[in-house]
């Protein structure tokens, strides 16, 4: 071996058809069914994720219409008190931990690598992987209503009615080994979010040129790090207490329902800024591009936040104020809930700033994000109203909260959602969506949304409580309970036109070309859709806003989109040092590969097996997850991970 | 003043995988940090149950050092031979490579060994109440991690034994030894939480 098996000078080079026809050859994935298993392109798995969780959308959608359809009247009788409490329950859970989190990965998982300058994750293999995990997480859960034995203690599944003596079916397990799986995936998600967003960018891109997009999900990353392990080990706990008779929250042997509690929360809080944070960031990303102009305070907003995240570890008590906690506690609790609203605010006036000295263009995403930040507003005011403690003792339990998590959740990550789906729609298809529809469906889901959960908050004013599967007439609650239906039923049709907008402008839609909306980032300096190498040469970056740099003329320097890295010798990405952003490694790709897929094939039957409590389906499940893993990480010459000369 | 186009040039990089320059070795620094953040979970539900009133399902007397005391020491040696094997292959010793890991391994495996018969010795049960429960539940996540550990370090010998790395190319070798550092070190915080602090209240 010499030398130079070890050490190269990359080379810089124009980016030319030739050099093109080289990569596509090299980058281009298998063929046929076999490919379709096995690829580990970012932009193929970003589809998938974004495809997965906007079906499970649809899927909790469909059972929040059925409950409304049952709440709509008094005393109706549609549904059963338990179908509605597995209605409910995995309306939440598909809600909160299939779709909200899934859908702002899949953007990050299609965008992340485009906006950074780079051919895809660093760790392609393990984003196939937590692809795979997720979708079978979510089949896991789901076939429990197939087994008709669907959770029905609530997405938080509270002790003692999640206990084996309350609910002694496989109700509970259901939830809590899809619930564990889901958090692998998450996990392992993260952890490729942030070595590649700490080691992948493009050369040039310091931090301080970090995409604010890159910032959010950097920033939630490290939260569901740090986050997840808490949940997964709550229901691990539980499923011991309910099978293997553990005491952990059993009160009268001297364990205690509140552990439940506290672990739920110190997941469940952070993962409420989880969720909306990379959406938020989508919006900063993109919002200034309709207004023309950079966006304003880049480095607050950035700040914002991580502080947010940070503060969102010391508030989960506020979920636990009516549970009889010492007052210097809720006092705490109480005061970062509030403080919060700090750095959220700090967003909301960058928003604002942006558009009042843009000048905006009112496209779909624009009304979009116009329209969540109107959202955001009354989302925010709810909760800064139930993080005061007196407050919260007499909204707990009551519709009001009902109104708060679905304005933050609706508000903060469907809207952004939309508008992110139709900003970057025509990057991943090439083709635009429709203009006129989207303005249809924006105008329905806004109204729906505010037909359907601002009157909630009256609703929990006038004491009506969660989760009730029916209510007597005399409550004075009918005639708003009817308004709720409807506008849910708005929502939905806004809903169904965008979905709609998706299947026509793909066969129909105006072709974009590279750059429709004139943006500034790197995601619009490469064709649409973009090829499977991503970028011909590795651009050197100069400033925040790449493709905006004559028009602005911060700069003296300008960045390279077309000289740069070629990186041609087999699959070959950079790899660049986390604060400065200079050439570090020439990384080697993986191929496509079985194993993934496989892996979480294993994983899933294993996971099933234990449920049932099959012990030798868990110990062969076991070995071949544990052959396979070998397999994977089998150290190959091709990857450069072995002594000696390369191929 | 003319805008000119930005030049990063780069001197010879390494290729592939070269100490920390190798994805792998991110991954499993961020997934220690996740492992901690459980076993942060997991004492802490320890603390927040010993914290509460109802003692009486609590044992008396603090949980004997006599064998894990002992194994501690032996968890912690077994890092050493760890060390010792990964730094012979910075040092192209591919014979010191083999002995450190394998001493490692054989280490490991005395003090899973050790472990059993320490559960084996206890008059409690998994079942039998709070402190049980808890007990097994912690030191059984980390024997899991222990495992898991071993059979990292196994495939590393095996891998060793083909000839897979040299001085430059071991990423594969850092990358187990730091789990396996993680692993012990971790024990540390559940050994001081389980062993140590009961005679400090004491």
């Amino acid at each position: 071996m010499s030398d130079a098996d070890y050490f190269r000078a990359p080379v810089l080079a124009n980016d030319t058809q030739a050099l093109r026809r080289r990569l596509e050859n090299t980058w281009e994935g298998e063929p046929g069914i076999r490919g379709w298993l096995s690829t580990v392109d970012h932009k193929t798995l970003g589809i998938r994720y974004i495809v997965t969780a906007f079906v499970f959308l649809a899927l909790g959608g469909i059972e929040a219409l059925i409950m409304r359809l049952q709440l709509a009247q008094p005393n109706q009788s549609l549904l059963s008190p338990e179908q509605y409490n597995e209605l409910f329950s995995i309306h939440g859970i598909t809600m909160i931990l299939w779709y909200a989190l899934p859908i702002l990965t899949g953007f990050s998982v299609y965008l992340q690598p485009l906006i950074l300058g780079t051919r895809d994750m660093a760790m392609p293999r393990l984003n196939a992987f937590t692809y795979w995990v997720f979708l079978f997480s979510g089949a896991f859960l789901y076939t429990s209503f197939l087994v008709g034995a669907a959770p029905n203690a609530g997405w938080f599944n509270y002790v003692p009615l999640s206990s084996q003596a309350s609910d002694p079916g496989f109700n509970i397990d259901f939830y809590a080994f899809a619930n564990i799986l889901l958090g692998i995936s998450t996990t392992l998600s993260s952890i490729n979010f942030i070595v590649t967003i700490l080691s992948m960018r493009a050369p040039g891109m310091s931090i301080n040129r970090m995409p604010i997009m890159s910032w959010g999900t950097l920033t939630v990353s490290v939260g569901s790090v740090l986050s997840v392990p808490a949940v997964s080990l709550a229901f691990f706990l539980l499923w011991l207490d309910r099978r293997f008779g553990t005491q952990f929250f059993k009160p009268e042997s001297g364990g205690h329902p509140l552990l439940w509690q506290h672990l739920f929360w110190m997941w469940g809080h952070p993962w409420v800024y989880i969720i909306v944070l990379p959406a938020l960031s989508m919006v900063s990303q993109a919002l200034p591009v309709l207004c023309r102009r950079p966006l304003a305070g880049f480095s607050l907003v950035a700040l914002a936040t991580v502080l947010t995240m940070m503060l969102g570890y010391g508030v989960w008590l506020h979920h636990m104020f009516a549970t009889g906690l010492p007052n210097i506690s809720l006092g705490f609790f109480s005061a970062v809930s509030i403080v919060i609203a700090i750095p959220s605010g700090v967003a909301l006036f960058a928003w604002l700033a942006t558009i009042w000295s843009g000048r905006p263009v009112f496209t779909t995403s624009f009304l979009y994000f116009a329209g969540f930040i109107v959202v955001f507003v009354i989302g925010g005011l709810s909760g800064f109203m139930t993080g005061s403690v007196p407050a919260d003792w007499q909204l707990h339990d009551t519709y009001f909260v009902v109104a708060h998590i679905h304005y933050v959740l609706i508000g903060w990550n469907l809207f952004p959602v939309l508008g992110a789906l139709y900003f970057w729609f025509p990057k991943m298809s090439g083709r635009l969506l429709d203009e006129r529809l989207g303005k249809w469906s924006f105008w329905l889901t806004f109204l729906g949304i505010n037909l359907a959960f601002f009157p909630m908050h009256l609703l929990g004013l006038r004491g009506m409580p969660r989760r009730i599967y029916t209510y007597p007439p005399d409550m004075g609650w009918d005639t708003i309970n009817l308004i709720v239906t409807t506008g849910a039923f708005a929502l939905a049709v806004g809903l169904l036109l965008t979905l709609v907008n998706v299947v026509l402008s793909l066969r129909r839609g105006v072709l974009a070309g590279p750059n429709p909306w004139d943006g500034d980032g790197l995601d619009w300096s490469v064709p649409s859709p973009p090829p499977p190498y991503n970028f011909a040469v590795i651009p050197m970056i100069a400033s925040r806003t790449p493709l905006w740099e004559r028009p602005l003329s911060h700069s003296y320097e300008l960045s390279s989109l077309t000289y740069g890295y070629a990186l041609d010798q087999g699959k070959e990405a950079l790899s660049t040092t986390t604060l400065d952003a200079l050439p570090k490694a020439i990384v080697k790709m993986p191929e496509d590969s079985l194993a993934p897929f496989l892996l979480s094939v294993v994983l899933t039957i294993l996971f099933a097996a234990l449920m049932i409590q099959s012990w030798w389906l868990v110990i062969l499940g076991g070995v071949v997850g544990l052959a396979i893993t070998v397999g994977w990480l089998w150290p190959r010459r091709k990857l450069a991970q072995t002594a000696g000369t390369l191929p | 003043m003319t805008a000119t186009r930005i030049i990063i040039g780069a001197e010879k990089l390494p290729v592939g995988s070269i100490g920390a320059s190798a994805p792998g070795w991110w991954g499993i620094i961020t997934g220690i940090v996740t492992e901690a953040a459980l076993f942060g979970y997991l004492l802490f539900s320890y603390v927040y149950l010993a914290a509460q009133p109802h003692m009486s399902a609590w044992p008396s007397e603090p949980p004997s050092l006599s064998l894990a005391a002992p194994n501690t020491v032996i968890l912690l040696l077994s890092s050493v031979a760890v060390w010792i094997g990964e730094r012979a292959v910075r040092q192209n010793k591919p014979r010191m490579q083999l002995i450190g890991l394998s001493a490692g391994t054989l280490l490991g495996l005395i003090f899973v060994g050790v472990q059993l018969i320490e559960w084996k010795s206890k008059p409690f049960t998994l079942a039998s109440g709070p402190y049980g429960s808890l007990f097994f539940t912690i030191t059984g996540f980390h024997m899991a991690h222990v495992i898991a550990g071993l059979l990292m370090l196994t495939a590393l010998i095996a891998w060793s034994y083909l000839n897979y790395f040299d001085e430059t190319r071991h990423a594969a070798i850092s990358v187990g030894a730091i789990y396996w550092h993680f692993v012990d070190a971790v024990w540390l915080a559940v050994f001081f939480t389980l062993y140590l602090t009961p005679y400090m209240s004491a």
